[in-house]
């Protein structure tokens, strides 16, 4: 038997950081919210505080904070002539849940992507010509929306939670000390740069002198105590090295509960029920209207929440499916290229280089998400492409987020993975070695798409999330270039010896690379090649927006969050000031 | 109930009068160090919102009463639907502390299961003069302890049908929970041991022959009766055993933090920002786990 509540303005779909972010927005303008979140309820206090929070085992190995699968998970396979499988063990990405979800358990990297990344398509056609976008079955596309729209909310999002950093473009002016390829900022850092300990400032040093421009990662582990617009507190990251993975008990990461929760639970119009799972959006029988969603919570019982405005401000492989499970939009068909739902999944490419030093105590347990020195020479098109044979690149970053000693310890080329021998290398080069990160762009391709599996069902009933995933050529050449250049760093670092983890073969589930999934529920400037507008407002059905980084129509070379931010804010933005007066599609199709 | 309940400035801690007076401020583990203190240094008083103000105040005090406190509360669990409007929930002594391991003796793992286990472990890691092995930092305790508790009934695993092999690129599937794994692959092995060694079990091969097996397991090069696959049973009993080795004591291995400090990791510190300078220095902290450092408590015995 389902409930069938009383109507409110709009339900939020999921309460990490677009849930959040949303629901302060349109509780601000006025309307009766309600976020419906599938996991617990979270605080500082209460799930990791000081005290507990530096603990390895359970929150990294034993997913404490992270989606349990036992219930729900996804289908993987490489390309369509394969079978499917559960992911029955999370490995490469560690999905959220939970209130705050992701935004809890991330690192903090505050990025913003660069001009040109909007508009991955006509810039590289016109730079490179037409073929260089459509190599290897590519399917890149331009956003709909560029960094110029866009660059107010990245400055909301950074005062939002205090990003430390220094700017390299001020207004068009390069900074010295910042990056100089990033986009035009109106606004410097809300609080000075984190500071770097040895193995980032060797990275510098060693950039420098190759010609590179080294800057400190811009992160929202904070250096220095701040008060955000909403009056929530953050204090100074005490480099403990349990951030990324685990939730920092010292209020000093920017998530949505040190930023924006204490504001917005205390707002009478706002509801957040926790336990409670979405099973699909309800529609018209046009299919033009959302009138609500069905959920169940975890006491089983099935209720009808009729809302205005549905907000799927759930993780991207959630919006995705709830919109195949709904009937939004046309299920994209990777034969015929028709439909656009599920199109252009996209990742991350990761690959990294260690360095091994004889005579340099680097204490890797000094760190934080963010602790990075960084060159983004060889990132999106900052460099000529010409003649290389693939678009996109990666930041390069001398990181070192911890020394957690099961997932962080390095050891040289050659050892073996067990035995006295590989005791002796971890005993010997703990202290003295560290990883570079090269953190590349992923690509849309044709085969590279989500559906729902037609076998595996979650303990609701409802089909899983099928997900085709492989890296492409274009990404495998992206790689190899961007992890020579990462080698070339860490050589005039002087080590005694390096190893280079290159990105090899095909998309594993196995090994940990990164949360970074995008696409499927992809923005663009019309119907018939996207789900959202650059409001991210389905074009099929216009009370359902569809919030995160499902709306990227491929991935740059950055971490998502300060973009999925920014079009949170961007898409609030015209909500309250556009939409509420008159609930119609935003961008005429 | 409002937030002037929740957030009551005026409760004091009781914990806070056991603190070991006679420690340096950073040698004291973070639990013993005085919060409020800390979050007050940590946060501006300047502009200071009152309810923010109260709710990190109270913030602190349920970090440091929870680890001594029974956790009655599971994070992960969550548990009953619940509401909430007009303020920010938070319910004092609900702290979500770590289970850890208790007891002695082996609860999971049956006496010739101990042989085997104890003899592959103590290959995996070997002891010497630089470290622990991984008996002496007591793996086999951690991993019995893991594989009777909820990671050994497949917590945090999809284990539903169908059960094709699939790709090594579609990671583990296995019907098996990882203490099925355990007791299928033991007696696999064991079983295929005998009938390659003239009838010797695993424990009893001398210890190049046990690194043979070990790395024909790895390599999936031996192949298993029972159902199980050899290199899925290998890649989850070395990672199991270095998190044994490596992680706090409280979940009973890494014993007395030998292996912490074989690597020169100092555990559960909280704060190094008086480090983060002082380029290529050792940081002299000896390790400190969750519930303090050797000598301290019952960890050592």
């Amino acid at each position: 038997m389902t409930t069938t509540l009383k109507p409110v303005d709009a339900v939020l779909v999921g309460f990490g950081w677009t849930g959040a972010i949303m629901g302060q927005q349109l509780c601000d303008a006025g309307m009766n919210v309600v976020a419906l979140e599938r996991g617990p309820w979270r605080d500082t206090p209460t799930d990791f505080a000081t005290g507990f929070a530096q603990d390895e085992l359970r929150y990294m190995w034993r997913h404490h904070l992270f989606q349990n699968v036992t219930y729900d998970t996804l289908t993987i396979r490489n390309n369509t002539n394969q079978e499917a499988l559960p992911m029955r063990h999370l490995g490469a990405f560690l999905l959220g849940t939970g209130v705050g979800s992701g935004g809890v358990h991330w690192n903090g990297q505050i990025w913003r992507f660069l001009p040109s990344d909007f508009m991955t398509k006509s810039h590289n056609q016109q730079r490179y010509g037409k073929k260089a976008v459509s190599d290897y079955d590519l399917t890149v596309q331009d956003w709909g929306v560029t960094y110029e729209q866009l660059e107010p909310y990245y400055d909301q999002f950074d005062k939002l939670c205090g990003t430390s950093g220094k700017a390299g473009n001020l207004n068009g002016k390069i900074q010295p000390g910042g990056n100089p390829f990033e986009g035009p900022r109106s606004n410097e850092y809300p609080t000075p740069p984190m500071i770097q300990t040895y193995a980032p400032t060797l990275f510098g040093k060693a950039a420098a002198e190759l010609g590179r421009h080294p800057f400190p990662h811009p992160t929202g582990n904070l250096s220095e105590p701040y008060i955000n617009p909403l009056g929530a507190q953050l204090g100074a990251c005490t480099y403990c090295g349990f951030c990324e993975k685990f939730g920092c008990g010292n209020y000093s990461k920017a998530s949505p509960q040190t930023t924006l929760l204490p504001y917005l639970m205390a707002k009478p119009n706002f509801t957040l029920k926790t336990e409670c799972e979405v099973l699909r959006v309800k529609l018209t029988a046009d299919r033009k209207r959302a009138t609500g969603v069905t959920y169940v919570n975890s006491a089983g019982e099935e209720f009808f929440q009729p809302a205005e405005m549905v907000i799927l401000s759930a993780y991207v492989l959630q919006n995705v499916r709830l919109m195949l499970l709904s009937g939004i939009g046309k299920p994209y068909d990777p034969k015929t290229g028709e439909g656009v739902v599920g199109k252009n999944y996209a990742y991350q490419t990761m690959s990294s280089v260690n360095v091994f030093f004889d005579d340099k105590i680097l204490n890797p347990f000094i760190g934080a998400g963010a602790l990075a020195t960084v060159i983004d020479d060889f990132n999106g098109d900052n460099f000529d492409h010409s003649g290389l044979g693939f678009i996109g690149g990666a930041y390069i970053a001398g990181m070192v987020t911890g020394g957690r000693p099961i997932e962080m310890i390095y050891t040289p080329e050659g050892t073996p993975d067990w035995g006295l021998e590989w005791k002796h290398a971890a005993a010997k080069n703990y202290l003295r070695s560290f990883s570079i990160s090269v953190h590349g762009s992923c690509m849309s391709h044709r085969g590279n798409y989500l559906d729902l599996d037609p076998t595996y069902r979650d303990i609701y009933g409802r089909p899983m999330l099928r997900m085709t995933f492989d890296f492409t050529e274009n990404e495998h050449k992206m790689s190899d270039y961007l992890t020579d250049r990462a080698a070339e760093v860490a050589r005039a670092m002087n080590p005694r010896e390096i190893k280079l983890n290159r990105r090899k073969g095909s998309f594993s589930i196995v090994p940990y690379q990164t949360t970074h999934n995008t696409g499927g529920a992809i923005m663009g400037e019309s119907p018939k090649d996207s789900v959202v507008n650059q409001y991210l407002q389905s074009w099929d059905v216009s009370n359902v927006f569809s919030l995160g980084s499902g709306a990227f129509p491929q991935n740059a070379g950055y971490n998502p969050t300060g973009t999925v931010a920014a079009l949170t804010y961007h898409a609030a933005h015209e909500i309250t000031t556009r939409y509420l007066k008159n609930p119609a599609p935003l961008v005429q199709s | 109930m409002s937030s002037q309940d929740k957030f009551d400035v005026s409760r004091t801690d009781p914990e806070s009068k056991t603190q070991p007076e006679d420690l340096a401020d950073h040698e004291k583990h973070p639990t013993q160090r005085d919060p409020l203190l800390r979050i007050a240094a940590a946060a501006t008083p300047v502009k200071v919102n009152l309810d923010r103000r109260r709710f990190l105040v109270g913030s602190a005090m349920a970090g440091l009463g929870g680890v001594t406190a029974a956790a009655i509360h599971d994070g992960e669990l969550g548990g009953p639907p619940q509401t909430f409007r007009g303020s920010v929930p938070w319910r004092e002594g609900t702290a979500d502390v770590p289970p850890g391991a208790s007891g002695s003796g082996y609860v999971f793992f049956a006496p010739a299961e101990v042989i085997f286990i104890e003899s592959a472990v103590g290959r995996l890691i070997p002891n010497d003069s630089v470290g622990p092995g991984g008996v002496e930092a007591r793996v086999p305790f951690f991993l019995d302890r893991q594989l009777a508790g909820r990671f050994g009934r497949g917590d945090h695993f999809y284990l539903g049908g169908p059960w094709p092999k699939g790709t090594p690129e579609q990671g583990y599937q296995s019907r098996f929970n990882p203490a099925e794994l355990y007791r299928a692959a033991i007696a696999a092995i064991d079983k295929y041991v005998g009938a390659n060694f003239n009838g010797i079990a695993f424990g009893k091969l001398a210890a190049d022959d046990q690194d043979k097996v070990l790395k024909g397991l790895e390599s999936g090069e031996i192949k298993l009766d029972g159902g199980v696959d050899s290199k899925s049973f290998f890649a989850m009993l070395l990672q199991n055993t270095k998190e044994g080795y490596f992680s706090d004591p409280i979940y009973g291995g890494n014993k007395d933090m030998g292996a912490w400090k074989m690597i020169g990791f100092p555990g559960a510190h909280y704060d190094y920002k008086e480090w983060v300078s002082r380029h290529g220095e050792r940081v002299p902290y000896p390790p400190v786990g969750l519930k303090g450092r050797p000598g301290w408590t019952e960890t050592s015995s």
